[in-house]
């Protein structure tokens, strides 16, 4: 029989401290979809995916019936886009967008990810029909989601598409300045992405993958703060020891996720992320762990340290608990979606540099920042690159998912509700890096890249 | 397959019988039952057999729901293997 310490600590978790299974994603590959005829490519996307994932909503209602755990999100992964726009003789891509979207409601999914294009080195005529088109693509979808890999530690950093990148989110931004610039959270610019990443909105079917996979990204910030409320006025190896047992647990649960939803649809396992993927909900933030390891408020000095050690743990626990990691697997610390992060702000306790240090220890980058509607594209630019930098110089994936809230600047808030949240707008160092941006070229790779 | 159901809240009278009512309408064998009581607070755990029963069960789960919202109980019918991926190794 088993322990009823164990289970009623399982109970606990779920009922108390928003242990879930974040989400369940299935990725998809796209690429026996290519033609040249961009409306045939629509149809056999939508008729794809439809068929594919057509018993991914009812298996994961089903699982969390049975097991009793939430899975918050089912959702669709996609071969990048751009890829099949190469073929496509017409420029204008966003017929692809909308077929993606209709599949999405067909399905009955809230999001799906792969309105991207890699071009860390450089890019194609699809790579470059596909990002102009994003903005428009985003503003008259309802579930697409972009990302676009400017950087890899391999290949360095392409500057002429970070430039790019930077007039893309304000023109997604000006755009949607009807619903604060909604098109911005749904809009992600990377270096070295990963290609099994289940969370929204970086994910894509990467190139390397098979032709469908079932990727699962856990959460539970709840419950790694009460684990290390309740363990008081310990050391920090102690700490960190608890955090590694937690972690344990809770990626256990998302392997048992996995491994079912992948038996039940016929769909091989992909990998467990290891996240700790905060919500606005109370009780779900990662800055109110940091909080209970000691600090005041996220964003005092230290906070870099405590973030540090956290992600560490996270990945030791979860490792040995997952068949197969992947994705983007560490702590996430998006500001509108994390309650403690938008105290922070709002209380001038975090700024913006703060943050980017902090990306340099977690997963993932910048994420869900709000800034004046005001920042040039330029300014934008400028801050993908630092952002991007400390991907390619740490061999890790960092991402940039800001918003520049068209017509609103510091002491505004925009406001999305669920789990987008609500972000104050930040601000940010105004001084203009123009020139740099301006020059372009590639950033070639750090001299570490070279391991062969 | 085997369920775990739990019952927490206040103590009173009935509860076990009420809860093993449901379950014998729907052929449910219990494997093993602990049960405790801390200030008033009724705890039982149950392990059971739900192989041989007919009913769906998520329908068996919301009847248990439903019994506990009634009697100001917490009542959790989850699968077996929940608890074995976490706890065990």
């Amino acid at each position: 029989m088993l322990n009823s310490y164990d289970i009623m600590e399982t109970i606990k978790m779920i009922e108390e401290e928003h242990l879930d299974i974040r989400t369940i994603t299935m990725g998809i590959s796209l690429r026996d979809c290519c033609g040249e005829d961009i409306h045939r490519v629509a149809d056999k996307i939508y008729d794809k995916i439809t068929r594919t994932a057509e018993r991914l909503v009812e298996v994961g209602v089903q699982l969390e019936a049975e097991y009793g755990i939430p899975i918050i999100h089912k959702r669709v992964s996609v071969t990048p886009i751009a890829l099949l726009a190469d073929a496509c003789t017409s420029a204008d891509v966003t017929v692809l967008a909308k077929a993606l979207d209709r599949a999405a409601e067909t399905v009955g999914i809230n999001f799906i990810g792969g309105y991207s294009a890699l071009v860390h080195k450089g890019m194609t005529r699809g790579d470059r029909n596909l990002i102009d088109s994003i903005a428009e693509a985003l503003t008259e979808t309802q579930c697409v989601c972009s990302s676009v890999n400017v950087a890899t530690t391999r290949a360095g950093i392409n500057m002429d598409a970070v430039a790019r990148m930077g007039e893309i989110v304000k023109d997604a931004a000006y755009r949607t300045r009807d619903r604060d610039s909604i098109a911005c959270a749904k809009l992600v610019v990377f270096s070295n992405a990963t290609e099994d990443n289940p969370f929204m909105a970086g994910a894509f079917h990467g190139v390397g993958e098979g032709e469908s996979v079932i990727n699962v990204g856990v959460s539970g910030p709840g419950v790694v703060q009460k684990a290390i409320q309740r363990a008081g006025d310990c050391d920090l190896a102690q700490l960190a020891e608890i955090v590694k047992r937690t972690a344990f647990k809770i990626t256990r649960m998302g392997q048992l996720a996995a491994k079912e939803a992948s038996k039940r649809l016929g769909v091989p396992f992909g990998i467990v992320d290891l996240s700790l993927a905060p919500t606005p909900a109370v009780g779900d933030s990662v800055a109110h762990i940091l909080e209970e390891m000691g600090l005041e408020s996220v964003g005092a000095h230290g906070t870099t340290a405590a973030l540090a050690l956290l992600n560490d743990a996270v990945k030791k626990g979860g490792v040995m608990a997952a068949a197969h990691v992947g994705g983007l697997s560490g702590a996430f610390i998006p500001v509108s979606e994390d309650a403690g992060m938008i105290d922070a702000v709002r209380a001038g306790a975090l700024s913006m540099d703060k943050l980017e240090a902090m990306t340099a220890v977690c997963s993932v980058g910048l994420d869900m920042i709000a800034i004046p509607g005001d920042t040039p594209a330029d300014v934008i630019s400028g801050i993908i690159a630092d952002e991007i930098s400390i991907g390619v110089v740490n061999n890790k994936t960092t991402a940039v998912r800001v918003i520049p809230a068209y017509g609103k600047s510091v002491g505004d808030e925009v406001c999305y509700g669920g789990l987008l949240g609500s972000a104050p707008i930040m601000k940010i160092n105004t001084n203009s890096p123009a020139k740099f941006i301006s020059r372009k070229g590639r950033i070639p790779a750090p001299i570490h890249s070279q391991k062969n | 397959m085997r369920a775990v159901i739990t019952v927490v809240g206040k103590d009173m009278v009935g509860i076990i019988a009420e809860v093993t009512a449901i379950m014998r309408s729907h052929d449910i064998n219990i494997l093993d039952i602990t049960q405790s009581i801390l200030d008033d607070l009724f705890v039982m755990v149950m392990l059971t057999d739900i192989s041989k029963s007919k009913v769906e069960f998520t329908a068996f789960a919301s009847e248990l729901t439903a019994l506990g919202d009634q009697m100001g109980l917490k009542i959790h019918v989850m699968h077996e293997d929940v608890f074995n991926s976490m706890h065990r190794i």
